[in-house]
């Protein structure tokens, strides 16, 4: 190993140089955060002056995040719910049936992965404003139903494509009803692809900005939006509150990201697997 | 009986012609999700366009007006330009040396993909808090810098609020995303078509230019679009790491500011269009390459990658 290693070509090198001069970067951007959280000054210098744990209960008061906490996982069970509901019957039609117009029904669904969040959040906030919804939990659910009801599609639609049609045709044939069809012979098959888009959805929302900020009020904020309005609100605070609290989120969604990844192949998370 | 048969002949016939086109019942499972989508995206969208229309004054153009006339707004379009045009050429550019190296087998590769989601999913909030404190003028990378005496140690080198922080955040966010899409486009090309060049006495070189690249190239321009609308639609990081009342003031801020800040609803919504016309704009530009033929052929290889054709 060491020998063949040594004999690897320079632009080998080079190519791994640059992988781990971007690993290390990142290692710092994450862990400068985590360290100052334990800390109780950090002016300068490689570490903190002394560390304790009080920036965690601290931030937890200041910032109400027992409030904020709940109300994320409100907002984001209630969307992968929902858009699972909305999504997955969709991506059923669309991998069985052949019709005039499915190519118009995809670019509707594209879009809205497609266009930036903030692009169709302003017009949206501002419809939600207009029916009284804008600063509630309802609109905050809705603005993150865009991007999620797609998704799910996307997500889903391959997966049905592969599930044969015969065994479909095969249960008709032995004379079930629709009900059993979908209940016993869909339903079973299509679980696995509904709990890795779930999981997609859940982790996606829960790391959604642009439109929780776009839409919330006070009382509808997730973790990410409380922390952003934290940070640049600083001042005031001191920079380790908000980085406990940003520990507190790093940590929330690498429990995610670890459940999603035993489901989920890392590429499916930023495009659909081609394979 | 015969009336019967003769009414209900031709309603079967209908209903038989239509599902032969496809058109069944089966079709009612799309309903609620296009209705979802209608209501809460495209409505949305064409109200904020017709409200873009009827600013408080300047007649039908007026907010449009607004936006061009005025050099502070006008500018956001260089600025947010140049950050996403640069950082998605940047990502792309490094993507495909990394993964056309990293397209084998190896030990750790696993690892190494899921190490790489991790910038992806932390999102780009908590990127910028990292970045403020290990790019700021005491963090760590300054006293790296100092430690290897690159820069004298009471001049650190100006990262953050500054066109720069903004950039590095969008590659630490892009570059990971970037790199997993051009792995999987990279993973779809079948390795015979490689070995069967290597056959032929092609070195890695005339391999990478002559089979591969041009088999990845269209994926490249995919890639490429969908890092430049993350670094198009930068807001977050571009506030709190950047200098977003001057430098980095991108057309996402002014257009947030205009309609959540000073209630404008008419010009907030006139920028997002802007915002989105240009970005169609630019995507249609990068896929209209993508089509180009010459003299009837495609120049852009798009068909079957897998080998077996």
């Amino acid at each position: 190993m060491e020998a063949r290693a040594l004999r690897m070509r320079p632009g080998t090198w080079l190519v791994w140089a640059l992988v781990v001069f971007f690993m290390v970067n990142v290692l710092g951007v994450i862990g400068s955060v985590v360290l100052d959280s334990f800390g109780r000054t950090w002016f300068n210098g490689w570490a903190p002056q002394g560390y304790t744990s009080s920036n965690y209960s601290q931030a937890w008061d200041e910032f109400d995040l027992g409030q904020v906490m709940t109300v994320t996982f409100q907002v984001t069970l209630l969307v992968v719910a929902i858009s699972l509901a909305l999504g997955v019957p969709a991506s059923y039609a669309l991998a069985r049936r052949d019709f005039p117009g499915k190519r118009l029904v995809m670019l509707l669904f594209v879009l809205p992965i497609l266009v930036p969040p903030i692009a169709y959040g302003i017009p949206l906030a501002t419809m939600l404003y207009k029916v009284h919804l804008a600063g509630s939990f309802t609109g905050v659910v809705a603005a993150n139903l865009v991007p999620s009801v797609p998704f799910v599609v996307y997500t889903m639609t391959p997966f049905i494509e592969q599930i044969d049609p015969r065994l479909e045709q095969a249960a008709r044939m032995c004379g079930a009803p629709t009900r059993s069809v979908l209940g016993r012979i869909i339903a079973p098959l299509l679980l696995p692809g509904m709990l890795a888009a779930g999981i997609l959805v859940l982790v996606r929302t829960f790391g959604m900005f642009e439109l929780t900020f776009l839409t919330a009020g006070p009382t509808s904020q997730t973790l990410v939006v409380s922390l952003f309005s934290a940070a640049t609100s600083a001042g005031i605070r001191s920079s380790q509150n908000i980085d406990a609290m940003a520990v507190i989120y790093t940590g929330s969604m690498l429990v995610l990201l670890v459940i999603a990844l035993r489901f989920v192949n890392p590429t499916q998370l930023v495009a659909r697997s081609r394979d | 009986m015969t009336a019967a048969t003769i009414t209900q002949a031709p309603k079967l016939a209908l209903r038989h012609r239509l599902a032969e086109r496809g058109i069944d019942r089966t079709l009612l499972l799309i309903l609620p999700g296009v209705i979802a989508i209608a209501a809460l995206f495209c409505y949305p969208f064409i109200y904020g366009l017709g409200l873009s229309f009827q600013p408080a004054k300047g007649g039908v153009l007026g907010a449009y007006s607004a936006f061009f006339s005025d050099s502070f707004s006008e500018g956001t379009i260089w600025k947010t330009f140049s950050l996403a045009i640069p950082s998605a050429l940047i990502n792309v550019g490094l993507s495909v040396p990394i993964s056309y190296r990293m397209r084998g087998d190896f030990r750790g590769k696993r690892l190494l993909l899921t190490l790489l989601v991790v910038p992806i999913t932390l999102g780009t909030v908590l990127t910028a808090e990292g970045i403020l404190e290990y790019f700021g003028p005491v963090g760590w990378f300054n006293l790296t810098l100092q430690k290897l005496g690159l820069v004298g140690a009471g001049h650190p080198v100006n990262l953050i609020n500054d066109y720069w922080g903004v950039l590095f955040s969008l590659i630490i966010s892009g570059f990971p995303f970037a790199f997993l899409l051009t792995h999987s486009y990279l993973s779809g090309i079948h390795p015979a078509l490689e070995k069967a060049a290597a056959t032929l006495g092609a070195g890695w070189w005339q391999r990478f230019r002559h089979v591969t690249f041009p088999l990845l190239l269209p994926g490249l321009l995919t890639t490429f679009c969908l890092t430049f609308v993350l670094g198009f639609s930068v807001f977050p990081s571009a506030i709190m790491v950047g200098d977003p009342d001057g430098k980095t003031h991108v057309i996402s801020i002014e257009a947030y500011e205009q309609a959540l800040q000073n209630f404008n609803y008419p010009q907030g919504c006139a920028d997002a269009m802007i915002m989105t016309a240009l970005m169609l704009l630019v995507i249609g530009l990068v896929m209209g390459i993508r089509a180009l033929r010459f003299k009837g052929e495609r120049i852009f290889y798009t068909g079957s990658t897998g080998g077996k054709g």
